[in-house]
């Protein structure tokens, strides 16, 4: 195991790095936190000092502060909303490829048509019908997300139930609910791990895009989309700030593709 | 010949039946909403009175197939009913939205397509080099950022610091080409960016497949140039690949409009859909829907299509 991270290229360490200072930031946040959450402790877009290291937003709240509470919230909801995806979407799809028949065709195409709408539009649609709020925000991106999962999980586990393992399990009586957790499941885990990432980095993505519109995460939480939104004006006079939580979500999602580029290109066994 | 036009028609098929089950999921899912459109207009404190009154005006008295075929053949005939937020025609408001989108759009592909494409070619071609690593990692992180993100960067320096471009595409239907040109350069090169990224890749992808086949190992036995291979004997079969790749990258265009469209307050589509949502103007959002659903389902058959059109396995079958 240790051998394999030593051979691990720089992006990967690189990556995995920054992976654990957000994991710190996320549990330590109230300690390393100057200013709470949603004090008002100074005039409006304060600049940098001493004081507010990095200044003060729109209404005069710490950004700091509010960058760190940030990575709490935006990255616990997205986790919270990626594993939601991979349990409906993995059941559903590990359920359509061992009974297959008409419940896979009813599946199938009922993603099919979700998924012939762009994911982003297709959140917007399902946000105005559900209202604007973290639960719904959750839920939908959550089914959304759960397409793709659905996808990838039925295609993998195809494979897997043809084998002859599978065909013994059944001949030997057991159960459908046992033959898909003892017998599929655990051969097609690689696979949707690094899903997982990738799905992960998406529903970021996703999300912070929505809390940017307006539409996501709402006010006065601290986000990394919507502190974007609320602080815009000042990169027209030239200040970086409003980018700052811009980048801490580049930042996160950068680190997870190199680690899951490393682990696809070791796991493919490409050689190039 | 024969197959090739049997395939396409099955596919075009296809297309056309995932759409009408589209328009039927995007009328159906406001239809799970609590209440209904009179109740959410009036509010709460409305009477029952004025909201039935509403009601039979929005024709929501009646059974909701009824209203979805109503609506539907609406939209066959161009009429996609009015606004709630300002009783405008909806089909008036669209198109000239959609143009906006289409230009940005178009603009962005303009860009983006024979950069991404060469770009994917060389670095399939010299793999492993400096050059493969760097273009390597610099998609994967431009691929990683929020588009709102590139937008800000290219803001921050474009136009903040060195005022080269504006960061208000304020364009309207008589701004010159010229004119349209330089206001619509930042939205335009933002999405060009993210596609590029993505498009580089897949074609890298792609390309590098084909290069493990065994015809190609052949054709380098036999003494045949780099270059040869790769137009001779690689890009007639990375056609439909590369294709498909352009075609998805397209249809992620049309959704990323939506976010640089905000950005730089682009009067287009996406902007429309965002103001519509936050208003829960609901026949808005359903006509921009299935506007876009259409524009992504279009694309997506075009290149499924055309790859079966140019598969030299399928036109040379006899």
């Amino acid at each position: 195991m240790w051998e394999e991270f030593k051979k691990a290229p720089l992006s990967a360490w690189f990556g995995m790095l920054m992976i654990l200072c957000y994991l710190v930031l996320m549990v330590f946040a109230d300690l390393i936190a100057p200013y709470s959450e949603t004090e008002v402790v100074s005039f409006q877009y304060a600049p940098w000092s001493s004081e507010f290291l990095l200044g003060t937003d729109n209404l005069g709240r710490d950004m700091l502060s509010r960058l760190i509470f940030a990575a709490r919230n935006t990255v616990g909801i997205a986790i919270l909303t990626t594993i939601l995806a991979f349990t409906l979407g993995g059941a559903l799809g590990l359920l359509a490829a061992t009974i297959g028949g008409w419940l896979d065709q009813i599946l199938s195409r009922l993603v099919e048509m979700l998924m012939g709408v762009p994911a982003l539009i297709l959140a917007l649609l399902l946000l105005t019908v559900f209202g604007t709020g973290v639960v719904s925000l959750i839920c939908v991106i959550a089914v959304i997300d759960a397409t793709r999962v659905y996808r990838l999980t039925r295609s993998v586990a195809m494979n897997v139930v043809v084998m002859e393992f599978v065909d013994a399990a059944r001949l030997r009586g057991e159960r459908m609910g046992w033959i898909m957790r003892r017998e599929i499941l655990p051969n097609i885990m690689p696979p949707l791990v690094a899903e997982f990432g990738l799905r992960f980095c998406f529903v970021f993505l996703t999300i912070s895009a929505l809390s940017f519109l307006g539409l996501g995460v709402q006010p006065p939480t601290a986000d990394w989309g919507s502190m974007v939104r609320d602080n815009a004006t000042l990169i027209s006079f030239g200040d970086i700030t409003p980018l700052l939580p811009a980048a801490a979500i580049g930042l996160l999602t950068i680190s997870i593709n190199f680690i899951v580029d490393w682990m696809l290109h070791r796991t493919s066994g490409l050689k190039d | 010949m024969h197959l090739l036009v049997t395939l396409i028609l099955q596919r075009i098929g296809l297309g056309v039946v995932t759409l009408f089950g589209i328009s039927l999921m995007i009328f159906f899912a406001m239809e799970i909403l609590p209440g209904d459109l009179a109740q959410e207009t009036l509010g709460q404190s409305a009477t029952p009175e004025a909201v039935a009154a509403l009601r039979a005006e929005l024709g929501l008295d009646q059974p909701a197939i009824t209203r979805f075929f109503q609506w539907f053949s609406g939209i066959l005939h161009g009429d996609l009913g009015t606004s709630l937020a300002n009783k405008r025609d909806i089909s008036e408001l669209l198109v000239s939205r959609f143009k906006n989108t289409l230009a940005l759009a178009s603009y962005s592909a303009v860009i983006a397509v024979p950069v991404a494409v060469t770009l994917g070619l060389l670095a399939a071609l010299y793999r492993g080099s400096i050059f493969d690593r760097t273009v390597n990692v610099l998609s994967l992180s431009a691929v990683s950022l929020p588009e709102f993100f590139i937008a800000y960067l290219l803001i921050f320096f474009l136009s903040a610091k060195f005022g080269l471009f504006p960061s208000i595409s304020n364009v309207s239907a008589d701004t010159s080409f010229s004119e349209y040109m330089h206001r619509a350069f930042l939205p335009a090169l933002t999405m060009a960016l993210v596609v590029t990224a993505h498009m580089m890749r897949m074609t890298r992808a792609a390309i590098i497949n084909l290069l493990a086949s065994p015809y190609i190992a052949m054709a380098r036995l036999k003494g045949a140039s780099p270059m040869r291979i790769i137009l001779i004997h690689a890009l007639p079969n990375a056609l439909a690949p590369i294709i498909n790749v352009v075609s998805l990258n397209l249809a992620y265009l049309i959704t990323g409009v939506v976010l640089v469209e905000i950005v730089f307050v682009y009067p287009g589509l996406g902007q429309l859909i965002v103001d519509s949502v936050s208003k829960r103007d609901i026949p808005v959002v359903q006509a921009t829907c299935l506007v876009f659903a259409t524009v992504y389902i279009t694309l997506n058959l075009t290149a499924d299509v055309l790859s079966i059109a140019t598969n030299p396995r399928l036109m040379h079958r006899k």
